[in-house]
């Protein structure tokens, strides 16, 4: 693999002072990146896709801490591991959205390496981003995109571009959209905060860039807003575990009285970023729940979508997951396993009978 | 000698002993070929076509040479010159060394090495390595073949692949029902868990290789031709094969790549590929789409069953799916017609794996079965048994032992199959459609010739060893059994030994024969080390049988004694002991045993002959008289909900028939791998190919969808463990395939049964579903 330095950050300053001082790409890259869990920068790295010449390693920063903040919020430390923050006694119990989405992905074995801040940063499953053997836009600007006439399967069908039809692949980055999350970084030009809405792009004609974070910043923590209502993930998959969404959903259900105060709703694996559906938001507020709502709502979502030659089927799995996650978090039909955990996160569930003697 | 002497006490076989192998396995302790590290060793890291079919114009090598630690790159145009496959020989993957030439059959093909201090700087300079091309468009569709492509009379070892009894065409037009329909399978990838690797060491003119593989003989055979050096001074090691399903039953290049560079900068290599790297380098399923016709009688008696399969592969291999063959057998119809057509496309070269051609075969036939027991309105069960072969329809001969009826009756009691609708669609909870599936599984039963060696020591051990590989099925643990209850010795004082050039050959863990084939041989040595003992101690005065005849002497528990008088006797270790050396050794060994082997350290003058076994014994004769083929049933119960496209299994039964079983553990263990396998191939494998460049498009362990333990629902295995009397003594057959068979189609028959809808496209996933 490309020849790299490992550096260890003892500070913050440190770690930023190590980007800073690298010149750029042409792609607008650091030569120096930042290197917490590596679940994903080691796996780019091993495949040539990334080839940084310093990896500033931050696992050492004070960035690790779960805090319960003052407003009722949580704030989620940058390098707080996904398992960390999944059984996170204030997540199980306020963000079940966050806990099964988290849960709902990778194996435990990644999980208890990723990082919260690198989770955000997670680059996109199209297998042609990995294959430097084929032309991609992501992965070298210019080059064109070989999954527009390629298996597009798992691409786009909101907001790509000619350039790019990538999806995000995170489940967490869902859940954290839903929750309206808010970003804390640091740079050169001192401390920011990105609504979660705005933390990720959509490629328009810069799909090399995933998120607006500047490559001299740092991602010091993820805040979750309070939050009092019912939440809920669900994620289909071509099998039980260990693989990447098709599409999910993720819903946080607000009520007042019968009706729905207000509804949030993102969606994974269906746009280059975590895809708020914002109809059904708005067709959902103030009204009851019901099947007929939220059918009506999940395919006015739909209507918007551009299915490609292979990713068709994902208009009518959206529809429906959509529909199925509101129906579930409204408690008009049960979840399939204990909130909270996978069981619950996974359409289908796992092979065998489910609890309580139901099939 | 059986007659002659008393029987020997059989003490574990049958029982479900532990692996002898499966402390090291679960310590780390087991040492895979990737790690063997030698002394001042280099790195070996191949680079691969990016283009699928034209030529390589030039390589621009100069930032690859320029980078650190750079040893060598070889090319087509500067490899050494080595001596090229016979086109009919086993063995290769492919019919053409690597870096044979320019030309470009598939994307993915390993078209030079780079050879360097380190492991990272082999595979950055890897990286830098900059080619040519003249591309041309590659040639990808093999459904557009179908008309014009081959149909070769061989395949497989058989020359049948176009076959016809009587008049299927007329008996079809004519058939009173009938079900045409058209099945598809994917390309699929074997994705070992422990990925190919070849370390290679020359001392002169003679080659060491710690290769990762399904059987030892194939790469010191392939290598020695290779190279032009004689088959004995090729060693090949390979103690544990972290799963190989058929990719590592033949040599890739990377193999012949290794022992090349070896010799080139004259000191170890190792290459270990990429899993990116095995998506077109180790072999694959070729895709099959397969056309059956299925009529019957007013009945449902099968008139005429027509099975026409299209597959593929490329100009490097003429292995394909023979998908036709269970459909030959499985079911009585007078007539049949099988078709094989095999279309040339530029996509890396498709190899064996697990149940080659009857794994798609099967869930082409069982599902159109399945389709005809709906039609005819017959429980799919009775439909089959209805149809049931009594004798080898193809050939007229009797099974050597078929007791498949009881398979069905025993599986439908652990299924619960009275409990399924026979009306589709007709069971639900909550959002949940519920459904049984069954399929009849069956695979061939092979034997091949096999040598084995048994080494008693006089400390009391023994060593039996033969050179076939455990690739993970429990071959050590169940040949030490063999070995063991033979000698009359506790297990504790016998080991096994596999996976070295260096003990008597054997054939290739792959088509479920070295089951079949190394039992019987080890019996046979630990047979004739007994018989070896006893002559010794005839012949020593100090012995308390000293002068008997051969004829007296009975053996049990470890002990040598005189017939009928147990207490006039002596432990065999006695004897070895007074021979004065740490072991006596015999070897028993087939026709095509290679004479010139020797054991390792241990001068001939030192050695007991090895004394041959008559090539063809009393049951060899039988193979000709019987045909041989494991059978099996499978059964799940499985939910879909059909919103989503999810289906999951709620649970499976599979009753095998499959002769002795030597250890229920590690036999239910290899059928169950077969079922995962199986539900894997249901529901989530496949490796598409770009449509415009032919690059796979799946190469990692998170693209290509193995079946997940979340996937795999409690699965009963039981076996009847009957014996067959005619496929060797024990009475044994492998079984590492026909766990897999019938799980397709029992999957996609449940699915019918649950929601009404037919699935005849696999993998049936999500987004087929939905």
């Amino acid at each position: 693999m490309y020849p790299f330095r490992y550096e260890r950050a003892r500070t913050i300053e440190d770690a930023l002072q190590s980007v800073t001082a690298q010149p750029l790409t042409i792609a607008g890259q650091s030569r120096a990146v930042f290197l917490a869990g590596g679940t994903n920068q080691l796996d780019f790295m091993k495949e040539n896709v990334h080839r940084p010449d310093i990896l500033v390693d931050i696992t050492r920063l004070p960035l690790n801490a779960i805090t319960a903040m003052p407003d009722g919020g949580l704030r989620l430390g940058a390098g707080s591991k996904n398992s960390a923050v999944a059984y996170h006694p204030d997540v199980q119990k306020n963000y079940v959205i966050l806990a099964e989405a988290i849960l709902a992905g990778a194996s435990p074995q990644i999980r208890n390496m990723a990082s919260t801040g690198g989770n955000l940063l997670q680059r996109t499953r199209c297998p042609y981003f990995r294959d430097t053997a084929m032309a991609c836009n992501k992965r070298e600007p210019g080059t064109g995109c070989s999954a527009l006439t390629g298996i597009n399967r798992v691409h786009a069908i909101f907001g790509a571009s000619p350039q790019c039809i990538a999806t995000n692949p995170s489940d967490m980055c869902v859940a954290l959209s839903a929750l309206d999350a808010v970003v804390r970084v640091r740079g050169p030009k001192g401390d920011r905060s990105i609504p979660f809405s705005e933390f990720h792009r959509l490629p328009g004609n810069r799909p090399e860039r995933d998120t607006v974070l500047e490559p001299d910043e740092l991602i010091l923590s993820v805040d979750l807003p309070p939050f009092q209502g019912t939440s809920h993930y669900l994620k289909v998959r071509e099998r039980a575990s260990y693989a990447y969404a098709l599409v999910s959903v993720g819903a946080a259900l607000e009520m007042d009285g019968q009706n729905i105060r207000r509804a949030r709703i993102s969606m994974g694996s269906v746009a280059h970023k975590p895809w708020r559906a914002a109809e059904a938001e708005q067709l959902l507020a103030g009204k009851a729940p019901s099947a007929e709502l939220f059918r009506q709502a999940a395919t006015a979502v739909f209507a918007g979508a551009k299915p490609l030659e292979y990713n068709a089927y994902k208009v009518r799995m959206g529809t429906n997951t959509l529909t199925r996650c509101l129906m579930e978090v409204s408690g008009l039909m049960p979840l399939q396993g204990k909130a909270g955990t996978a069981f619950a996160s996974s359409a289908g569930s796992v092979a065998g009978e489910l609890p309580g003697g139901a099939v | 000698m059986n007659e002659k002497h008393e029987k020997q006490s059989m003490n574990s076989i049958g029982q479900p002993v532990d692996r002898q192998d499966g402390r090291l396995k679960v310590t780390g302790g087991a040492r895979y070929s990737a790690e063997f590290s030698l002394p001042h060793m280099a790195y070996g890291v191949p680079v691969q076509s990016t283009i699928a079919k034209g030529k390589i114009l030039a390589f621009d090598l100069d930032a690859a040479h320029k980078a650190a630690g750079v040893l060598t790159i070889l090319t087509f145009q500067n490899r050494p010159a080595l001596v090229p496959p016979d086109k009919s020989s086993r063995g290769p993957g492919e019919n053409q060394l690597p870096l044979a030439g320019d030309a470009i059959y598939y994307n993915g093909q390993n078209i030079a090495l780079v050879v360097a201090e380190t492991y990272e700087q082999a595979r950055h300079a890897a990286n830098l390595v900059q080619v040519q091309y003249a591309a041309e468009k590659p040639v990808l569709d093999m459904e557009a073949q179908r008309e014009t492509a081959e149909r070769p009379g061989k395949g497989s070892g058989r020359d049948d692949m176009q076959s016809m009894r009587g008049m299927p065409d007329t008996a079809y037009s004519d058939a009173a029902k009938k079900v045409e329909a058209k099945y598809e399978t994917p390309y699929e990838h074997h994705h070992p868990i422990e990925p190919h690797a070849t370390v290679a060491v020359w001392d002169g003119d003679k080659l060491t290789a710690y290769d990762a593989t399904q059987g030892v003989d194939t790469p010191q055979r392939v290598l020695a031709s290779a190279f032009g050096i004689p088959v004995e001074n090729v060693r090949i090691v390979c103690h544990f094969t972290g799963g190989g399903f058929g990719s590592k039953g033949s040599v890739w290049s990377h193999t012949i790549l290794a022992a090349m560079a070896a010799r080139e900068v004259k000191r170890p290599v190792k290459l270990a590929m990429m899993r990116q790297q095995m998506a077109s380098a180790t072999g694959h399923r070729g895709a099959t789409s397969q056309i059956l016709q299925l009529g019957t009688d007013t009945g449902g008696h099968l008139s005429a069953l027509r099975h026409d399969t299209l597959t593929d592969n490329n100009e490097l291999n003429e292995f394909f799916e023979h998908a036709g063959g269970t459909s030959q057998i499985l079911y009585q119809t007078p007539n049949f017609e099988m078709v094989h057509s095999v279309a040339k496309v530029n996509i890396s070269t498709p190899i064996y794996m697990r149940a080659p051609g009857e794994a798609p075969g099967n869930f082409a036939l069982e599902s159109a079965m399945d389709e005809m027991a709906n039609a005819v309105n017959m429980d799919p069960i009775a439909f089959r048994l209805l149809n049931y072969a009594e004798a080898n329809p193809q050939s007229g001969k009797p099974w050597s032992s078929k007791n498949l009826k009881e398979c069905y009756a025993r599986g439908m009691k652990m299924i619960g199959w009275e409990n399924r609708k026979m009306e589709p669609r007709s069971a639900q909870s909550g959002r949940y459609y519920i459904g049984y599936g069954m399929a009849t599984a069956t695979y061939p039963a092979h034997r091949s010739a096999s040598g084995a060696r048994v080494r008693l020591f006089a400390d009391g051990r023994a060593i039996g060893s033969a050179a076939g590989n455990d690739i993970g099925t429990g071959a050590y643990t169940i040949f030490r059994q063999v070995t063991a209850d033979t000698l009359g010795y506790p297990l504790e004082r016998v080991l096994f030994e596999l996976g070295d050039t260096t003990f008597p050959q054997a054939p290739v863990a792959g088509g479920s024969q070295l089951t079949a084939s190394v039992a019987p041989a080890a019996m046979e040595a630990a047979e004739m080390a007994l018989r070896a003992v006893a002559e010794l101690a005839i012949a020593d005065p100090k012995s308390p049988l000293s002068g008997r005849h051969i004829d007296e002497i009975a053996f049990a528990n470890g002990r040598v004694f005189l017939r009928g008088e147990p207490s006039r006797g002596e432990a065999l270790e006695a004897v070895v002991k007074r021979t004065g050396k740490p072991f006596i050794e015999v070897c028993c060994r087939a026709e095509t045993m290679n004479t010139a082997r020797d054991s390792q350290g241990l001068k001939q003058s030192q050695r007991p002959p090895c004394l041959p076994v008559a090539p063809k014994s009393e049951e060899d004769s039988d193979m000709d008289k019987y045909s041989f083929h494991s059978f099996g049933a499978q059964f799940c119960r499985l939910r879909v909900d059909e919103e989503l496209g999810v289906v999951r299994l709620l649970n499976w039964a599979a009753v095998m028939d499959v002769g002795k079983i030597l250890n229920p553990k590690t036999a239910r263990n290899q059928i169950m791998g077969g079922i995962g396998f199986g539900i894997g191939m249901a529901l989530s494998e496949e490796t598409p190919y770009d449509p415009n460049t032919g690059r796979p498009v799946a190469r990692n362990l998170a693209d290509y969808h193995i079946a997940s333990n979340a996937d795999v629902p409690d699965i009963q295995v039981e076996f009847l463990d009957i014996p067959d009397p005619h496929i060797n003594r024990l009475g044994v057959r492998g079984i590492g395939e026909i766990g897999i068979t019938g799980v397709p189609a029992a999957i996609a028959n449940g699915i019918f049964n649950a929601t009404g809808k037919r699935y005849r496209d696999l993998p049936i996933a999500p987004d087929k579903m939905v």
